[in-house]
């Protein structure tokens, strides 16, 4: 009885890559529907909490504008974790306190909501509380998407998956495998609530501006990364490790939290708040090598969904961002072109993620993933040893510096052997710059 | 629909009210438990105030009520009988029972939180313009002022407020049952009965009722129970739901369910506890094989002891349980029940 | 057919939590909802509404971002939505929300049409309270019935309904004429998923505003100041503490379950 419901453009997914591309899209003049799952965009959505701005340029004028950012990020720090011990370094920069800023830390339940308003204020149409199922596919080429609802079939010219890291869309156009479970991170992040003045005085900053630390190390035999970034009046202090390692070691998420909030670096900055927010997600990780083939004949994919994901700089909903306007960008040119949406077409869509810094940077570290899994003493035995050697050299015990180095390359030769060491470093050195 | 009662004959100034009044609910002439209970209450409260205990009844016939009204420390009767109130129905009792306020001014006006209680209550205190403090759980006089402080419960149990009725009589509340105990007097008095009138007719009541089903299955008040035997999804299957009608049989109490397990067709809806289900306070609950998530603890975590049986010992119902058995309730409960029935032959020992 | 659906924005009580240090409700990051008995009272209105055609309009009183609940209203097939929003309502109690609701419908009926089928929610899950849709009610004199479970024999022509609801010992079934209100109980109805054109369309509609300008409202009886009941404290109950945990063998422990039980145990069988 109903007329078929057709649009030029579905987009599926109303997180960072998906919102982009419908703003993009929309902005153009193009019928854009965004078909997402929760009962809210972002009400499903995790993330650590950095965004950056950079990518926002092309998508929104005027960013952050009243966007619902927490602080903008001045000093980032990195520590390396032992039992008991952190060795960490830092970078804090005034021009980090000049507009526009570098990146601010986010909620995204809130910073997703706010995306969609900008969404819909440009014309798209966004639906939640829907699950698209599959593609509907003809002769081929992808023509629109089913949902869970009654009546529920949607047409379109083309199909932007930005389903996130588990996408079902990819999977049912087989255009991705089953997620290998040492390409993906599971996350689990708390936000906890303290005082204004009290994350002021802990982190050393003023209001408004924030400060993030990354840790890895032996604290957690060297399987997992940790973070803690400030809001304005919470924290959030997060774990994440390779779905392998959970599985053969084990381990329960919530008992690296636990682990975390108990270490000497760490305790102290969250003591005395509270508890607010409990979430787990995945994180791809794969890196450049997980990546699933990009477009299809009426179809492409971006954001996590094609696993884009620089695990190294916790990077992703700016590649989130990027890849969402690049699609949309494709659309808009092929479009102008006679409007063959066929894979050959849309392959303008991996020649513009190529230009950009997405696939460059995910190229760049393709190594690295895979690095770390197969060198696991990377993040254990030098973490410890690092911790080792600032404790002997910070200690002021009698012993003479001179004495105290030899003794630090004694162990090193010891646990690691200098030929190793040498080779470690190359290998990380050739994988990362 | 012609409303029988005058607002403007409302009397605004405060201090013209006194006494505290307690609606005696009925049903086919039979009171309602919290009835006596909010009596019990009142007495109390009037013995601050040096005031009188008002008792107030709507129905068919209500008067025999009295020798059980007086007993339990009412000074006054007041009811109103008509063949039109054989039924509850609001129209009709909201008005006879706003008319009443309007003449006799009480200064307090406690109502049992059932079903009927609820009903009427938001409608009278509606007519009358007044304030009403719904579902409380505590009932105290400001020593200062002489005010009734109301405490109730908000967000489902997470939060207590204490609620004051400043500038308009009467200070109206609803009390769930069990909250207070039915104390008798011990020299009852004989009271004053005062006999109101009604002038409305079966022709002016526009609500009839087709039919009545008193039922045991498909409806229950669990708030009626001392004892409550409930379980959750743990309980595995509907079969398995059997134990924990014949715990609660044992026990001369009623069973219950979680939400899962009335969604997983172990139990009727109407045997629901918590948020969307029933609130129960009884002095005894027992759960089986329910998690406690929040919204099933709302409705049962101020009963007085709480036992559990629940096979993960990190179950947040154990948070809020007075005896924790971590163990397998498909297990236990047979055993128990066994026990129970041995206990039973036995002459018992422990019992006064 | 016209129905009027009064509905809540509440915060989802399960994810509201308590800060036993502080005495206070930890709210934020809590989603608000729809108040779960409003999902069944716009289930029934629309399910009258497919059979004999009209519409479904719902109303709120409530901030700025209740229009959530109110598009989730519309998602679920309502026609129209209402926010009466207005600073001179903030910190209403039952008896002045009612007022501003009744006043609310007025305004709707006149630009709308008479209403036959007024619902509301059994309690909203905040507050609990359960008193303004008898509240609503007595304002507009008309019949009420609380606890509905069923709703038959909906009959325009001749103004009447027949309804069953719950009572403190089972169910009765009523005849009402209409108009009437009802408030209703989860059991109402089961709710269905809409098909996708009717959230397009939710999508795509607007929510109508209604404040104290364009509602003819006596000031006099709205909001905090003109609540009869205030608020004079608000404190955390005292938290339960887990007790004892019972060990030993199962038979140790029954043993142990079934000495505390005896005091309860049924004397006669
Ligand atoms: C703990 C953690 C910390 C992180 N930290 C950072 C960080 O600090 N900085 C950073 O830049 N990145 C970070 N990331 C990565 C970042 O969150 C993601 O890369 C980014 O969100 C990807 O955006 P997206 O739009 O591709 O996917 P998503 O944000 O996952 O959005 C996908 C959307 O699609 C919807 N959806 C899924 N399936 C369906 C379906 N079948 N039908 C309809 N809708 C569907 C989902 O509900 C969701 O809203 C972090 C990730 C995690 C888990
Ligand atoms: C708006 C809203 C309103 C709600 N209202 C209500 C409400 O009124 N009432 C309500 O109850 N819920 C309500 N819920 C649902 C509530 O959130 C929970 O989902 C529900 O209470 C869980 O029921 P359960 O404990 O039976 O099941 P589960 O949470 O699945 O728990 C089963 C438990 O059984 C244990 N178990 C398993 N096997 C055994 C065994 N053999 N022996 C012993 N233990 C075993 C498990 O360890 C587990 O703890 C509501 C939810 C929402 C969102
Ligand atoms: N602010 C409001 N706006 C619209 N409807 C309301 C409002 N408050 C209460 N209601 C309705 O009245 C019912 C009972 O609410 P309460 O009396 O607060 O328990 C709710 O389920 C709603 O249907």
């Amino acid at each position: 009885m109903s007329s078929k419901l057709k649009y030029d453009v579905i987009v599926v997914g109303a997180g960072p890559a998906g919102l982009s591309a419908a703003i993009v899209l929309a902005k153009a003049g193009v019928r854009v529907i965004v078909i997402e799952r929760g009962r809210l965009p972002g009400s499903k959505n995790v993330m650590g909490g950095v965004f950056y701005s950079d990518c926002m340029k092309d998508v929104l004028d005027d960013f952050p504008g009243n966007a619902p950012v927490e602080r903008h990020v001045i000093d980032q720090r990195i520590w390396i974790l032992d039992q008991g011990s952190s060795v960490g370094f830092n970078h804090k920069n005034e021009s980090f306190n000049k507009k526009p800023y570098n990146c601010h830390t986010i909620f995204r339940a809130q910073f997703d909501r706010w995306l969609a308003g900008e969404a819909e204020k440009a014309g798209a149409l966004i639906i939640n509380s829907t699950v698209v199922k599959e593609a509907l596919v003809e002769n081929g080429k992808v023509i629109g998407v089913k949902t869970d609802r009654p009546q529920g079939d949607v047409f379109a010219n083309c199909v932007i998956a930005a389903d996130g890291v588990n996408s079902l869309f990819a999977k049912s156009l087989g255009l991705r495998k089953k997620i290998k479970p040492d390409s993906v991170a599971i996350a689990v992040k708390e936000v906890i609530g303290l005082d204004e003045k009290v994350i002021n005085d802990r982190f050393n900053v003023k209001n408004d501006e924030g400060v993030t630390i990354e840790m890895t190390g032996s604290y957690f035999n060297g399987e997992a990364m940790a973070f803690l970034y400030t809001n304005k009046k919470s924290v959030s202090l997060g774990v994440g490790m390779v779905l392998k390692d959970v599985i053969n070691n084990k381990v329960n998420p919530n008992d690296l939290i636990e682990h975390l909030k108990k270490h000497p670096s760490v305790a102290p900055l969250i003591e005395g708040g509270e508890t607010k927010e409990f979430l787990a997600h995945l994180i791809p990780e794969g890196g450049y090598k997980a990546m699933p083939k990009l477009v299809g004949n009426g179809v492409m994919l971006a954001g996590d969904a094609a696993m884009m994901v620089d695990a190294i700089h916790r990077e992703g909903s700016n590649l989130a961002i990027t890849s969402g306007k690049l699609a949309a960008e494709t659309y808009l040119e092929v479009s102008q072109q006679g409007g063959d949406f066929s894979e050959k077409s849309l392959s303008l869509y991996v020649k513009k993620l190529r230009d950009s810094f997405v696939l460059k940077d995910l190229k760049k570290y393709k190594g690295v993933p895979d690095l770390l899994q197969t060198n696991k003493h990377l993040l254990l035995q030098y973490p410890k040893l690092l911790n080792q050697a600032a404790f002997e050299m910070l200690n002021v015990d009698g012993v003479s510096k001179k004495d105290k180095e030899k003794l630090i390359w004694k162990t090193v030769k010891k646990e690691i052997g200098i030929g190793n060491l040498v080779k470690d470093l190359f290998k990380l050195w050739r994988n990362m710059v | 629909m012609g409303k029988t009662i005058d607002l403007t004959k409302k009397d605004h100034e405060i201090s013209h009210y006194k006494n505290i009044w307690v609606f005696v609910e009925q049903t086919d002439g039979v009171a309602h438990s919290v009835s006596f209970e909010l009596l019990s209450k009142a007495r109390e409260l009037a013995k601050q105030l040096d005031c009188q205990v008002g008792a107030v009844s709507i129905g068919r016939s209500v008067s025999h009520l009295a020798e059980e009204v007086f007993r339990f420390g009412a000074d006054k009767f007041y009811i109103v009988e008509d063949e039109i109130f054989k039924d509850y129905r609001t129209e009709p009792f909201r008005d006879a029972l706003s008319k009443l306020v309007i003449r006799y001014k009480p200064e307090i006006f406690l109502i049992g939180a059932t079903t009927q209680g609820r009903d009427l209550s938001g409608s009278v205190a509606t007519e009358l313009r007044t304030g009403l403090t719904a579902d409380t759980t505590k009932q105290e006089i400001d020593p200062e002022t002489g005010m009734l402080m109301m405490t109730r419960p908000t967000f489902g149990g997470s939060l207590m407020a204490t609620i004051v009725c400043p500038k308009d009589r009467p200070q109206m509340s609803t009390v769930r049952p069990g909250v207070f105990k039915a104390i008798p007097v011990e020299l009852p008095k004989e009271g004053e009965i005062i006999r109101g009138k009604t002038n409305l007719t079966e022709a002016l009541i526009v609500k009839k009722i087709l039919k009545k089903v008193v039922s045991s299955e498909g409806n229950i008040n669990l708030g009626f129970y001392d004892v409550i035997v409930a379980g959750g999804k743990g309980m595995g299957n509907k079969d398995n739901f059997n134990m924990i009608k014949e715990l609660a049989e044992l026990l001369g109490g009623a069973w219950a369910g979680s939400r899962k397990a009335v969604e997983l067709g172990y139990a009727p809806q109407s045997r629901q506890v918590g948020q969307t289900g029933q609130t129960v306070h009884p002095k005894l609950y027992i759960a089986c094989g329910i998690s406690g998530a929040i919204q099933h603890l709302v409705g049962m975590q101020t009963s007085d002891v709480i036992i559990s049986v629940n096979t993960d010992q990190n179950a947040p119902v154990f948070d809020v349980s007075t005896y924790c058995i971590v163990e397998d309730a498909i297990k236990f409960v047979p055993r128990l029940i066994a026990e129970l029935k041995e206990q039973k032959l036995t002459p018992v020992k422990n019992e006064q | 057919m016209h129905a009027l659906v009064f509905i809540k924005q509440v915060p989802d009580a399960s994810q509201v939590r308590v800060n036993y240090e502080t005495g206070t409700l930890i709210r934020e990051g809590v989603p608000a909802i729809l108040n779960p008995f409003e999902a069944h009272a716009v289930e029934e209105a629309v399910k009258l509404r497919e059979k004999h055609g009209g519409k479904v309009t719902v109303l709120t009183m409530g901030p700025p971002q209740a229009t959530e609940a109110l598009k989730e209203c519309l998602s679920r097939g309502a026609d129209k939505a209402y926010l009466l929003s207005d600073r001179v309502f903030a910190g209403s109690d039952t008896l002045a929300t009612s007022y501003a609701l009744f006043e609310g419908a007025k305004k709707i009926i006149e630009m709308e049409g008479e209403v036959d089928l007024f619902f509301a929610g059994k309690q909203a899950i905040d507050g609990d309270t359960a008193q303004t849709g008898p509240g609503i009610a007595t304002r507009f004199d008309i019949p009420l019935v609380t606890y509905l479970i069923k709703l038959d024999d909906v009959n325009f022509e001749k103004k009447r309904a027949v309804a069953t609801r719950l009572t403190e010992f089972g169910q009765e079934t009523l005849q009402v004429p209409l108009p009437a209100f009802f408030t209703v109980e989860e059991s109402l109805n089961e709710l269905s998923h809409s098909p996708l054109p009717w959230l397009i369309k939710a999508a795509q509609s607007k929510i109508e505003r209604l404040s104290s300008e364009n509602v003819n409202l006596d000031r006099e009886q709205c909001g905090l100041r003109h609540s009869p009941t205030k608020v004079k404290k608000a404190f955390t109950p005292e938290k339960r503490q887990r007790g004892e945990t019972l060990t030993g063998s199962v038979e140790e422990m029954v043993q142990k379950t079934s000495d505390i039980l005896i005091p309860f145990l049924k004397k006669d069988l």
